[in-house]
């Protein structure tokens, strides 16, 4: 069946098996390969976009429901240099593998947009849909505070590493 | 030893330099196997066991092949025609690719559909029709040790049982001397749960065979792409795929841990069915099956006992070990030592007795142990030699730490000969308990123990003092299917003095291209900015053995700083021509040479690479290019001192970890932030097992907990604000002094939270509690005490 979506601010028609899940549809048919697949039952958040703003893990829902919505992926994050985040998990070492980054990434625009100074356990609880299996999540968290920051025009704390 | 002096604008060793490799992940741009898309690819998927252990009856393919879209079912008859339905494993055991008559464990696979989509493969998958009928599993190791049990591999023509190998060293007749005239002996059961890497993305791979050229590319998600192009080149060499004919490309990997170590089936049907049809085969498991069918970790039943005086000196240990390896033995270990690194299992401990034996066996639940982010079993050994030292030091009424102190090796004792015969390279472990315990407040924390306990409450306290075994390895040693483990760098310098160095391993997120571009930068003076780091590709890289193990900057690192080194001598010879010195009258940092006495007279390394290709002296062989292959001379052996503080709820046993410091020694530190990361990293997947993961199976053999619903992967919520910091004992055997530490981390956290865990609950009586220690585990415990 037909769908018009709006991803990253350019319009998309497809033509597509009504059982395409979103995620399959965002890889395979618009060949954004950014957002990443990692569990089958939506625990993992590798495959989290937005959707009308909206985190959304887009293994969960079909493709036919973002019918007339605007999808936005990790490739959208920033029409020119980085955004924020991207600049903060860069800065502050918030990836290893790179697998859960683009995931972790949407789901902290949410957060971010809904909360503008979160505190350290409203990040964590924030990000308890996304796992990840490389940093201990010590640096996904400081790196959404320099975002924060950032955003609300003030000055990141230090990105260089703590030792005790 | 190479000092770290570079400028930060140079970015060697010791600077805190932001990743390379971020920019492309950070944008979407990363570039996984899931992400290759090739003209004319078609998708496999597999039919999987629903028994733990079954006679396959038959196969009916003829719904599936009516499924629109679908190509091909491939059974194990059909690769029987071929000879591909058995390949070697990494222990030198044979594994099923695909059975033709018995199915081994739960979701072992059966048959392969191949479609030209996702879809339509998953459709085909759903239609085929198997009849099995189920036998009885042997999912009890000692079950399946016992004689009367049914002998599993009936493959095997001559094996009478299910008992793999046998393993032990030491000193038995006096390790039992001392036990029997010692006035204390601990002893304690305790089993290290099976459990999974569950890396974030799962294993996959795009196989692409080319009729006309008989040429196979293999993209795949491995962490050894050498090893495994030469895995291939055995299972397939008879079919005309031999080794120069083949090209393993391992793209970006999303996590590794070990898991990415072994040959899967689903890679070798994709290459026999791409052989077959001439087509690109895609293969991406998904979770459930990473989760039920991809290599274990652990699995180890463990007795440990320790002998000491009253004052509380350790004498001797003995360990006796149980290793459930599944249907084969599939493990990721060197030939040489069948449980690996367990004799590592002493500990930092300065006594010099041991006796450890160890069996493996065959039961039906999925193959090949991992040695999930550690080296070789080091994580079973020291949670062994951790617990028992706490068992010990209860015994005694003694604080552990004070304990350890009293039984440290000494600074000034290295290097150390182990009683199994390793010879410790260097290490303070004084230092690194005495630095962990002023930054987490021991005393205090104590005190308030006191307090708490007073009030009915309970705290814990857990500590664990490592020694940590890396580098696999020195080639005497270590080998995987006889391959002998060195590792390997090239480094090509470009006239304008940019480079491109590749290696023989394969990062999976430990930022190799930052941190060997800082080694060939603190060697050379070549900005590390301006070195370009490959990998993955045998097609171009240096032979290697690939990462795992802690294993990277002990033998690439080393690798690279040998051929960096190389450079520099060659370049000396070029100062020399255009100084018009002799080369003794030079002198060299990195980035310049100079004549003595006169620093104006100096050339770049930069102006010093062009000449090599523009004006190097009559003679000398034009280009600037070095590889190196290193075969280190020992093992490094990083060590930590890691202390967990626990608070437990009396009424319903949930565990809190308030606070955990790690401080690590790996030597010479090349990139404090990735370092520090690496650690980050290795804690959480420490408390992962301490405290929540456990691959659970019932008697049927049915996995309980194949899903991350259930398959209890820590979170943000779960996981605490790490403390981290270090000491510095250079390796004094290592080209730049490094020792490794990405599995440290690992290694040291299990036995810190499982020792704080049982220390809060010492005063009612409970003096062990396997890991993972959940709350009902703790509740259960209270209760039988009748302390709740």
């Amino acid at each position: 069946m037909k769908i018009n979506v709006t991803v990253n601010g350019t319009a998309h028609e497809a033509d597509i098996e009504p059982r395409t899940l979103l995620v399959h549809f965002i890889r395979e048919n618009l060949n954004l390969t950014g957002t990443h697949i990692g569990c089958d039952t939506s625990h993992c958040g590798a495959c989290t976009i937005l959707l009308d703003g909206q985190s959304v893990k887009s293994c969960t829902i079909l493709a036919v429901q973002a019918n007339d919505k605007t999808i936005q992926t990790i490739e959208g994050m920033a029409a020119n240099g980085l955004h924020p985040l991207q600049e903060g998990f860069h800065e502050n070492h918030g990836l290893h593998c790179g697998y859960c980054t683009p995931g972790m990434i949407m789901r902290a625009s949410e957060l971010l947009a809904n909360n503008p100074n979160p505190t350290e356990d409203e990040i964590r609880w924030g990000i308890s849909g996304n796992l990840c299996r490389c940093t201990g999540y010590n640096n996904i968290v400081k790196s959404i505070q320099y975002a924060s920051a950032k955003m609300r025009g003030e000055t990141p704390a230090s990105t260089e590493p703590q030792f005790v | 030893m190479i000092q770290c002096k570079t400028s930060k604008a140079i970015g060697g060793m010791g600077h805190s330099m932001k990743r390379k490799e971020d920019a492309r992940f950070i944008q979407g741009k990363g570039h996984y196997v899931d992400d290759i898309k090739l003209e004319g690819m078609l998708y496999m998927d597999i039919v999987r066991s629903p028994y733990a252990y079954a006679k396959i009856k038959n196969i009916d393919i003829s719904e599936a092949m009516k499924v629109p879209g679908v190509a091909a079912v491939v059974t194990g008859k059909d690769l029987e025609k071929y000879n591909l339905h058995w390949m070697p494993t990494l222990m030198s055991d044979t594994q099923m690719v695909l059975p033709t008559d018995t199915v081994m464990y739960q979701s072992q696979e059966v048959a392969a559909v191949i479609a030209t989509s996702r879809y339509a493969a998953r459709d085909g998958r759903e239609a085929v029709k198997v009849e099995y009928e189920p036998m009885k599993p042997l999912m009890d190791p000692y079950k399946a040790m016992d004689p009367s049990s049914p002998v599993l591999r009936t493959d095997k023509k001559d094996k009478k049982d299910n008992h793999i190998w046998h393993w032990e060293v030491g000193d038995k007749n006096k390790t039992e001397e001392v036990f029997k005239n010692a006035e204390v002996v601990v002893e304690q059961d305790m089993y290290i749960p099976r459990i999974h890497v569950a890396s974030i993305e799962t294993c996959g791979c795009v196989a692409d065979y080319d009729k006309i050229n008989n040429h196979l590319t293999m993209y795949m998600t491995t962490q050894a792409p050498h090893a495994i192009r030469t895995v291939i080149a055995l299972v397939a060499g008879h079919v005309g795929l031999t080794e120069e004919k083949i090209r393993v490309v391992s793209p970006d990997i999303g996590g590794g841990f070990g898991g990415k170590v072994p040959v899967y089936p689903g890679y070798v049907i994709a290459i026999a069915v791409s052989f077959l049809v001439g087509k690109p085969v895609k293969w991406i498991e998904d979770r459930s099956e990473n989760l039920q069918a991809d290599s274990f970790a652990r699995d180890y039943h463990i007795k440990v006992e320790m002998a000491g005086t009253k004052a509380g000196k350790i004498q001797a240990t003995r360990f006796k070990v149980l290793a459930d390896h599944g249907y084969t033995d599939a493990a990721a270990n060197p030939s040489k030592f069948p449980t690996g690194m367990f004799s590592i299992g002493t500990g930092s401990y300065d006594y010099d007795t041991t006796f450890m034996e160890a069996d493996a066996v065959y039961t039906n639940k999925p193959p090949g142990g991992v040695a999930y982010r550690c080296s070789f079993r080091v994580t079973e050994a020291v949670h062994a030699i951790e617990r028992i030292t706490d068992r010990f030091a209860l015994e005694l009424g003694r604080d552990p730490a004070d304990l350890r102190f009293q039984n440290f090796i000494k600074k000034e004792d290295f290097p150390w000969k182990s009683p199994t015969g390793w010879s410790y390279d260097s290490g303070d472990y004084h230092a690194g308990l005495k630095k962990a315990m002023e930054a987490i407040d021991y005393e205090g924390l104590r005190k308030e123990q006191i307090q708490k306990r007073a009030e009915g409450k309970l705290m814990g306290i857990g500590i664990s003092t490592f020694t940590e075994i890396v580098g696999a390895g020195p080639s005497k040693d270590f080998d995987i299917l006889g391959i002998k483990m060195f590792d390997s760098a090239e480094i090509r310098v470009h006239p304008t003095g940019k480079a491109i160095a590749r290696f023989g391993t394969k990062s999976q997120g430990q930022g190799h291209e930052t941190t060997y571009a800082q080694i060939v930068a603190e060697v050379l003076g070549i900005p590390a900015e301006n070195i370009q780091v490959e990998e993955g590709d045998t097609d171009t890289a240096p032979y290697g053995l690939g990462t795992y193990a802690s294993r990277s900057t002990p033998t690439a690192g080393a690798a690279a700083a040998v051929a960096a080194k190389k450079l520099v001598d060659k370049a000396r010879k070029i100062a020399a021509h255009l100084l018009e010195v002799s080369e003794d009258d030079l002198e060299w940092e990195p980035g310049k040479f100079w004549v003595k006495g006169a620093p104006e007279k100096s050339k770049s390394i930069q102006e010093i690479v062009f000449a090599a290709y523009t004006n190097f002296p009559q003679g000398l062989e034009a280009g600037f290019e070095a590889t190196h292959y290193y075969d280190p001379p020992n093992l490094t052996f990083p060590s930590g001192a890691y202390i967990c503080v626990v608070d437990i709820d009396k009424e319903t046993g949930h565990i809190t970890v308030r606070r955990f410091v790690a401080i690590d020694d790996c030597g010479h530190i090349i990139n404090p932030m990735i370092v520090q990361g690496q650690v980050h990293g290795g804690l959480t997947q420490g408390i992962a097992p301490a405290m929540y993961e456990e691959l659970i199976y019932d008697e049927e053999g049915n996995m309980l907990n194949g899903t991350f619903m259930d398959y209890l992967v820590p979170t943000a919520v779960e996981s605490p604000s790490w403390e981290t910091g270090h000491t510095v004992t250079p390796s004094p055997h290592h080209p730049i002094g490094a020792k490794g530490v990405g599995e440290s981390p690992t290694v040291g956290a299990p036995p810190a939270i499982a020792n704080a865990i049982v220390d809060a609950l010492s005063p009612y009586g409970i003096k062990h509690l396997d890991i993972p220690i959940t709350p009902f585990k703790v509740w259960k415990a209270l209760k039988e005490k009748g302390v709740i």
